[in-house]
C-alpha cells in the first residue's frame, strides 16, 4: 500500500503557494468535459460541489436528506477559527498552525495543517461576501471570541448557530449552481458502495431512499464528503442518519482507513436522562468562556447546588490547569469530567454530570449579555431539561461528538484509491489525536473551497477523461452486490430491531473504546463484536420491502457497516499502546493521571487495510516528521 | 404516561392515505416527541406492523428536517419548538394526539408523515445567493456592518426551512420562508446590489410552485420554531414594490 504524503518541497510557509503553480491546470475550455461526483453536502462536500460548478466542472452531488442545507454541519454552535488577528492580540498563521498541531497532541502532519491555517483567512473573507451574518461590533466590525486550546481570541461566530450560517452559505452558492445547471443534486439519495475500475474510482452505486431503486453513476473523479462516525456509539451529538457507510464500503474497496480511534469526546452535552434516549446534544464549548466548571468537593454531597458554598466546590479545571482553565481543550476537559464522576462527586440523579455555571458571569456582565452571546443555547438547554440556566447552573457530561479519525489522503486529498478524493470530518489530515474547538467548520471550508478545486483539477488534467460509462460490467456487479444485500436484510424476519442492535454495539463501544480505554476492555470488546455481527444478520427484523421509502432498511445497512467498522477502531486503539489527545489507554499515563505519548514508537499515522469481514485489518504506517515544531508534552497548565 | 395516537398513515404518493389509531403504552415525561415516536415504532416493528415514518435528523431543532402537524398545530403546542425538541412533559397521561404531515398542495406527502419539500429548493435556486464565486473577494472587514443591521440579518437568517409556516398557513403561503431569505440579503450591503433581481426571482418561482399569498393571518410566526418575525414579509413587499418602479 503506498502512503506516500506527497507533501511539496521546500519551507513549510510556502509550500502550499508553491504546489498550487506546480498542479496542472485543466483549460477553462474544457472543465465541462470533465464529471466529478460529490457525496455528501455539508460544508465539505457543499463547498466544493458549488466551487467546481463555479470552475465549469460537471457535477453530481448526493446527500441523503431531503435538502443538502440539512447536513449535520448546520448544528456546530460555537465558531470558526481564522488567524485574522483582527484583535491585535498576538494571532498569526503561525500560531493557529501551532496551537493546531499542539492541540492535536502532535499526530497531524505539518504541512497539512499549516495550509489550513493559511487558508482561514480566505474563509471569512468568503463567507462575508456571501452574506454570512456573522456577530460585528457597535463600529461594524467583526466581532471574535475565545475557544478552548487557545490564548488568542480568533473565533468568529454567528449567534449560537455559526455552522448553521456557514452552511447555508455554501448551500445558497450550491443552489446558484444547481439552478445554473452546472451541478446536479441529488437528494434523498444514498451511496451504498464505490465501484473501482482498474485501480481507480471510477463512480458509485446509491439508492434513491423513495422508490428504493439502486443505480449507478459514473465520473472521472469521486469525492467523499460524509463527514464521521460517532454515532458507531449509537448514542452520540450527530444527526441520526450520521454514518460510517460510504467512507467504510471505500475502505473496502481499497481506501485505506486511517487512525480511526481517535474519536472525541465532546465535554459539554448534556447527559443522558434514561433507556429511550435516542441522542445527546451539545452545548457549544463557547459557554466555557463564561461558564465555570464545578462539582461538590466530597462525593455524595446531594444538595442542591445553590445549597452549596463556595467553600466546598471544586472548581477542578481551574484549579488543575490554571493557565488555560475553563478553556482546557476538549479531550483534558473530558477525562477530568469522567474523573470527579469516577470518585463519586457527580451531580443529577445518575451521578454522571458535572456543573456549568454563570453565575458568575451574570453578576460581573448582568444577565442581558449573556443572553445575547448565548439566548438561544440557554433556550435549548430549558427546553430539553426544563432547568432554567440563567437560574441553576447547567448539567454537563461528555458524549461522543467528532472522529479525527477518517480515510487516509494526501497532500491533495486523494485515498489510496486514485481518483477517490475525501474531504472534511470523512477525512483524518488535520487534527491529528484531538481537533480544537471551532476548527471543524474551518477544515471543512478550507478543503471544499480552497483545497480540493485545486488538487482535483491537478488530478483530472494528469489522467485525462475515464472512459467506463456506467454501463460498465463492475457497476452491474457491485449493483447486484447492493441489491443482494438489501434482500438479504429484508429477508431475516428475525426476532430484534435494528435500534436494539445499534444500542447494543454502542454500548461495546462506549464502555471498553470510549473516554478511556485499556487492552484487556479492547480485547474483550473484539471478542464480543462478532457474535453480535452474526447474532444481526440472524436476528434482526427489517419490516417492509425494498422498492419503497424504507426508513428500517436505510438504519439497518448503515448498522451492518458500524457491525464491522467497530472492530476496526478497536484494533487501531489496541495498536496505540501510548495515550495521545483522545485516545487514552489507561496503561499510558502519569502519576497525576496525564496521558503519556511515546514518540518514539508511534509517531505515525495508523493506515488499515481491509482483509475481510471479521478478519484483522493489515496496518501500514506513515510515519509524521516534524521540522518546524518540536515534539513537547502538551501542557495547559 | 398512556396515550392514544391517531396518526397519518399513507403508503405511498399515490395512496390515498388514512388516520390509524396507535396505543403508545409507558411513556416517560423526559422524552422527546420523537423519541416518544422511536418507542412507539420498536413496538410496531415486533409486532410485525410497519413503523411510522418520519422526517428527523440533528434532533436539536436546527436542521429543519422534523416536520410534524401534532394537534392541528404545526410543531406542537410549545412556542420555539421544533417538533424534535418538544417534550412530552407537556402532555398528560390519557391525552388523544393527532399527528399528520404537512398539507400543502407544493408539499405532496411521500409516505406517512414523510412531505416532498423540494419546491424550498427550486425557490433558493431561483435567487436565494449572492453572485459571488469562491475566491478573489475584498478582507471580509473592508466594509463595515452596523451591529444592528447585522443582527437583523441574523434574525431573518436564523430560518431553519422546516415548511411550518406553509402548513399552518390557510393559504400555503411560503411568504415567511421566501421573505427571511430575502431580508437577510437585502439588509447587507452583499446583497443589496442585486435585491431587485432577486426579490422578483424569488416570489415568482414561489408563486409557480403553488404557494398561496398572505392574507395577514401570521399564523406562520406564531408557529415558527425560530420565531422569524411578520416584519420580513412587510420588507419582502416593499423590497418587491421597489423591484417593480
Amino acid at each position: 500500500m503506498n502512503l506516500d504524503p506527497k507533501i511539496p518541497s521546500g519551507p513549510l510557509a510556502e509550500k502550499w503557494s508553491k504546489h498550487k503553480f506546480d498542479m496542472k491546470l485543466v483549460n477553462p475550455a474544457n472543465k465541462r468535459k470533465y464529471s466529478i461526483i460529490v457525496v455528501g453536502s455539508g460544508l465539505a462536500g457543499g463547498a466544493a460541489a458549488a466551487s467546481f460548478g463555479e470552475l465549469g466542472y460537471n457535477v453530481m452531488c448526493f446527500c441523503y436528506q431531503d435538502s443538502p442545507r440539512r447536513a449535520h454541519s448546520i448544528a456546530a454552535q460555537g465558531g470558526i477559527n481564522a488567524a485574522k488577528n483582527y484583535q491585535n492580540d498576538g494571532d498569526s498563521i503561525f500560531r493557529l498552525f501551532y496551537d493546531t498541531i499542539k492541540g492535536g497532541d502532535f499526530r497531524s502532519r505539518e504541512a497539512n495543517v499549516y495550509r489550513l491555517a493559511e487558508v482561514s483567512t480566505n474563509i471569512i473573507d468568503q463567507c462575508v461576501a456571501q452574506g454570512v451574518p456573522f456577530a460585528r461590533e457597535y463600529g461594524g466590525l467583526l466581532a471574535n471570541r475565545s475557544f478552548g486550546g487557545a490564548q488568542v481570541s480568533r473565533t468568529f461566530y454567528a449567534r449560537g448557530q455559526t455552522g448553521q450560517q456557514l452552511l447555508l452559505g455554501a448551500y445558497s452558492a450550491l443552489s446558484r449552481q444547481i439552478g445554473l445547471g452546472t451541478v446536479k443534486m441529488y437528494n434523498r439519495t444514498e451511496m451504498l458502495d464505490l465501484v473501482v475500475v482498474d485501480g481507480r474510482a471510477r463512480g458509485i452505486v446509491v439508492r434513491d431512499m423513495v422508490t428504493g431503486k439502486v443505480s449507478s453513476y459514473a465520473a472521472d473523479a469521486v469525492v467523499l464528503a460524509t463527514g464521521g462516525y460517532s454515532n458507531v456509539f449509537f448514542l452520540s451529538t450527530n444527526a441520526k442518519g450520521c454514518n460510517v457507510t460510504a467512507a467504510y464500503r471505500a475502505h473496502r474497496r481499497g481506501a485505506a482507513f486511517a487512525n480511526p480511534c481517535y474519536t472525541q469526546i465532546h465535554p459539554t452535552c448534556i447527559p443522558v436522562s434514561g433507556d429511550y434516549q435516542s441522542k445527546l446534544t451539545l452545548m457549544s464549548e463557547s459557554l466555557r468562556n463564561d461558564g465555570r466548571i464545578w462539582v461538590p468537593k466530597s462525593a455524595d454531597d446531594k444538595r442542591h447546588p445553590s445549597e452549596i458554598p463556595e467553600d466546598d466546590r471544586d472548581y477542578y479545571l481551574e484549579r488543575k490547569y490554571p493557565s488555560f482553565g475553563n478553556l482546557a481543550p476538549r479531550d483534558i476537559s473530558s477525562r477530568s469530567a469522567k474523573e470527579a464522576c469516577d470518585e463519586g462527586r457527580g451531580i443529577g440523579e445518575t451521578g454522571l454530570g458535572v456543573y456549568l455555571d454563570f453565575a458568575d458571569a451574570i453578576n460581573r456582565l448582568g444577565e442581558d449579555v449573556i443572553r445575547d452571546r448565548y439566548g438561544n443555547l440557554f433556550h435549548m438547554y430549558e427546553k430539553i431539561t426544563d432547568e432554567n440556566p440563567y437560574k441553576v447552573p447547567m448539567r454537563i457530561y461528555p458524549a461522543a461528538h467528532y472522529t479525527m479519525g477518517g480515510l487516509w489522503v494526501d497532500y491533495n486529498l486523494e485515498s489510496t484509491v486514485p481518483g477517490l478524493f475525501v474531504t472534511g470530518e470523512a477525512n483524518f489530515s488535520d487534527h491529528g489525536a484531538n481537533r480544537l474547538g471551532a476548527s471543524a467548520l474551518m477544515q471543512g471550508l478550507a478543503d471544499g473551497y480552497f483545497v480540493i478545486p485545486y488538487t482535483i483539477g491537478d488530478y483530472l488534467a494528469r489522467s485525462g477523461n475515464s472512459d467506463v460509462k456506467a454501463d460498465h460490467a463492475e457497476f452491474q456487479k457491485v449493483e447486484r452486490e447492493t441489491h443482494d444485500r438489501m434482500k438479504r436484510l429484508l429477508g431475516i424476519r428475525g426476532k430484534r430491531t435494528v435500534d436494539s442492535f445499534h444500542r447494543e454495539l454502542g454500548k461495546i463501544m462506549w464502555d471498553y473504546c470510549g473516554m478511556a480505554r485499556n487492552r484487556d476492555g479492547l480485547k474483550k470488546a473484539l471478542e464480543m463484536i462478532p457474535p453480535l455481527r452474526e447474532e444481526y444478520w440472524e436476528n434482526v427484523n427489517v419490516l417492509g420491502a425494498n422498492e419503497e421509502l424504507n426508513q428500517a432498511l436505510e438504519k439497518a445497512g448503515r448498522v451492518g457497516d458500524f457491525m464491522e467498522f467497530a472492530e476496526l477502531m478497536c484494533y487501531d486503539a489496541l495498536d496505540r499502546e501510548e495515550s495521545c489527545g483522545a485516545h487514552f489507554r489507561e496503561e499510558y499515563q502519569s502519576s497525576e493521571g496525564e496521558a503519556v505519548r511515546n514518540d518514539a514508537d508511534y509517531a505515525y499515522v495508523a493506515a488499515w487495510e481491509f482483509t475481510g469481514v471479521g478478519k484483522k485489518p493489515n496496518l501500514h504506517k506513515e510515519t509524521l516528521e516534524f521540522e518546524n515544531v518540536e515534539l513537547a508534552t502538551r501542557s495547559y497548565k | 404516561m398512556n396515550l392514544t395516537l391517531y396518526v397519518w398513515r399513507q403508503k405511498d404518493a399515490q395512496d390515498k392515505g388514512r388516520m390509524e389509531k396507535i396505543e403508545a403504552k409507558d411513556i416517560s415525561e423526559h422524552m422527546s416527541f420523537l423519541e416518544m415516536l422511536d418507542v412507539v415504532n420498536e413496538d410496531l416493528n415486533n409486532n410485525g406492523v410497519d413503523p411510522i415514518a418520519f422526517d428527523h435528523d440533528c434532533r436539536e431543532g436546527i436542521c429543519g428536517m422534523c416536520s410534524l402537524m401534532i394537534n392541528g398545530v404545526a410543531h406542537g403546542p410549545e412556542p420555539g419548538t421544533t417538533v424534535c425538541q418538544l417534550h412530552m412533559r407537556h402532555f398528560k397521561d390519557g391525552d388523544k394526539i393527532y399527528i399528520e404531515p404537512w398539507r400543502a398542495k407544493a408539499f405532496p406527502v411521500l409516505k406517512d408523515l414523510v412531505v416532498d419539500r423540494t419546491a424550498f429548493e427550486r425557490i433558493m435556486q431561483a435567487g436565494g445567493f449572492v453572485n459571488v464565486n469562491t475566491g478573489g473577494v475584498p478582507d471580509a472587514n473592508a466594509i463595515p456592518i452596523s451591529k444592528e443591521q447585522a443582527d437583523t440579518a441574523m434574525d431573518a437568517a436564523a430560518c431553519i426551512g422546516c415548511g411550518a409556516c406553509v402548513a399552518a398557513c390557510k393559504n400555503a403561503s411560503a411568504m415567511l420562508f421566501v421573505s427571511a431569505k430575502v431580508s437577510q440579503f437585502a439588509n447587507l450591503p452583499q446583497g443589496k446590489v442585486e435585491a431587485a433581481q432577486r426579490v422578483r426571482n424569488m416570489v415568482a418561482q414561489m408563486d409557480a410552485e403553488g404557494f398561496g399569498n398572505c392574507t395577514n393571518y401570521f399564523e406562520c410566526e406564531a408557529v415558527c420554531p425560530k420565531e422569524i418575525s411578520v416584519k420580513f414579509i412587510a420588507q419582502m413587499n416593499r423590497e418587491w414594490f421597489k423591484s417593480k418602479v
